[in-house]
């Protein structure tokens, strides 16, 4: 069983198609980039894998069933911006997530905020949109989750915790889980990847395992997306 | 062990012949236990699977071994190590003997180059003046 299938995928907003016909299948405990230029239909995609919106055609499962009360339960999604609660504490954003969720493990949360040095007594409408992406992190990593939703996680945060980030994701990869990890900056990620999708103007351009497509084009995940991509 | 590698590759092929580079150097030496998947995959920065891709290759070619539950273990097989590491030297002069060739230098005058060059480090006072 797939962790997430797609099955001939369409999304419309209005007259705009975000997304058309896409088929996708994620087997378990893959790192999958979703690549593509700005409007490819990316964040929707993630937001259909939800239930956050409803396809116009096809259907999406997650474990065999469709999204809904039971995916969330094994599903953790990084939004693209954030929906905490600014006037909360950090430390009361972990406990919340602790009774909110079965598999949230508090102990790997501290762990991470004290990695990257994020105080756990300060608000945080007071911490710097980078910080607040982190923490925001943090609460995603910190759940032992079957299937990984994140939508850009490194946009907003410097090289150092980018390194720290990723190094994270390598650490609490399980053969069990499944990432499917959204971003521009490719450069900084392709090396955690087993194989990435191409996007281009909601249709799959380009899917593959990551070392056959270098050794196929000779080049980089970075250097083909400029390519195929290219303005 | 540096682990500098470039993306315009496959991985899992530069890690496997780093590792194996390590082996036959003596870095990692015969009957040797390696680091896990885990802390490999860490230490590269790549995926734990493309790690693993890249140790089965060498386990393949018998440079390393499974212990079920005690991780993976370079050979003892010396022989293997030995024989491995004279195919390499063999493929590392190749390639520089094509470079010096696409150049245009032929045969006397490469010899004579690494001549030159090797007497620089081993032993400098014999050669000097050439």
């Amino acid at each position: 069983m797939f962790i997430l299938e797609c099955s001939n995928i369409t999304k419309n907003y209005g007259a705009c198609k975000a997304l058309d016909s896409v088929n996708l299948q994620l087997e378990k405990g893959k790192i999958v980039g979703l690549l593509g230029p700005n409007g490819s239909g990316k964040t929707t995609l993630l937001k259909l894998a939800n239930g956050l919106l409803s396809p116009t055609s096809g259907s999406i499962s997650i474990a065999g069933g469709s999204p809904g009360v039971h995916s969330k339960k094994i599903v953790a999604y990084l939004p693209e911006r954030t929906y905490l609660n600014e006037w909360m504490k950090v430390k009361d954003i972990v406990a919340f997530f602790a009774d909110f969720y079965a598999n949230f493990s508090r102990e790997k949360a501290i762990d991470m905020l004290q990695a990257l040095g994020l105080p756990q007594n300060a608000k945080l409408s007071s911490l710097s949109k980078g910080n607040k992406e982190k923490v925001q992190l943090i609460l995603v990593m910190a759940r032992e989750a079957e299937l990984y939703l994140l939508d850009e996680p490194i946009g907003g945060v410097d090289p150092a915790a980018r390194d720290y980030i990723i190094n994270t994701i390598i650490r609490n990869y399980s053969a069990s889980a499944t990432i499917l990890l959204s971003t521009h900056l490719i450069q900084d990620v392709e090396r955690i990847f087993d194989s990435v999708v191409f996007l281009n103007k909601g249709k799959i351009a380009l899917q593959g395992p990551v070392d056959d497509i270098r050794e196929e084009k000779g080049c980089s995940i970075d250097e083909l997306f400029r390519e195929v991509f290219k303005c | 062990m540096q682990w500098k590698l470039d993306n315009n590759a496959p991985l899992y092929l530069q890690i496997a012949d780093k590792v194996k580079l390590g082996i036959v150097s003596g870095e990692y030496a015969p009957g040797k236990r390696i680091d896990s998947v885990r802390d490999l995959a860490e230490q590269t920065g790549v995926n734990p699977n493309t790690m693993q891709r890249a140790l089965s290759r060498l386990e393949d070619e018998g440079l390393l071994s499974t212990n079920r539950t005690n991780g993976k273990y370079v050979t003892e097989d010396t022989e293997l190590i030995n024989q491995i590491k004279d195919e390499l030297a063999k493929k590392y002069v190749e390639n520089f003997l094509a470079s010096m060739k696409q150049m245009g230098f032929s045969g006397n005058i490469i010899l004579a180059l690494v001549q030159h060059e090797v007497g620089k480090g081993e032993n400098a006072n014999v050669y000097t003046g050439m």
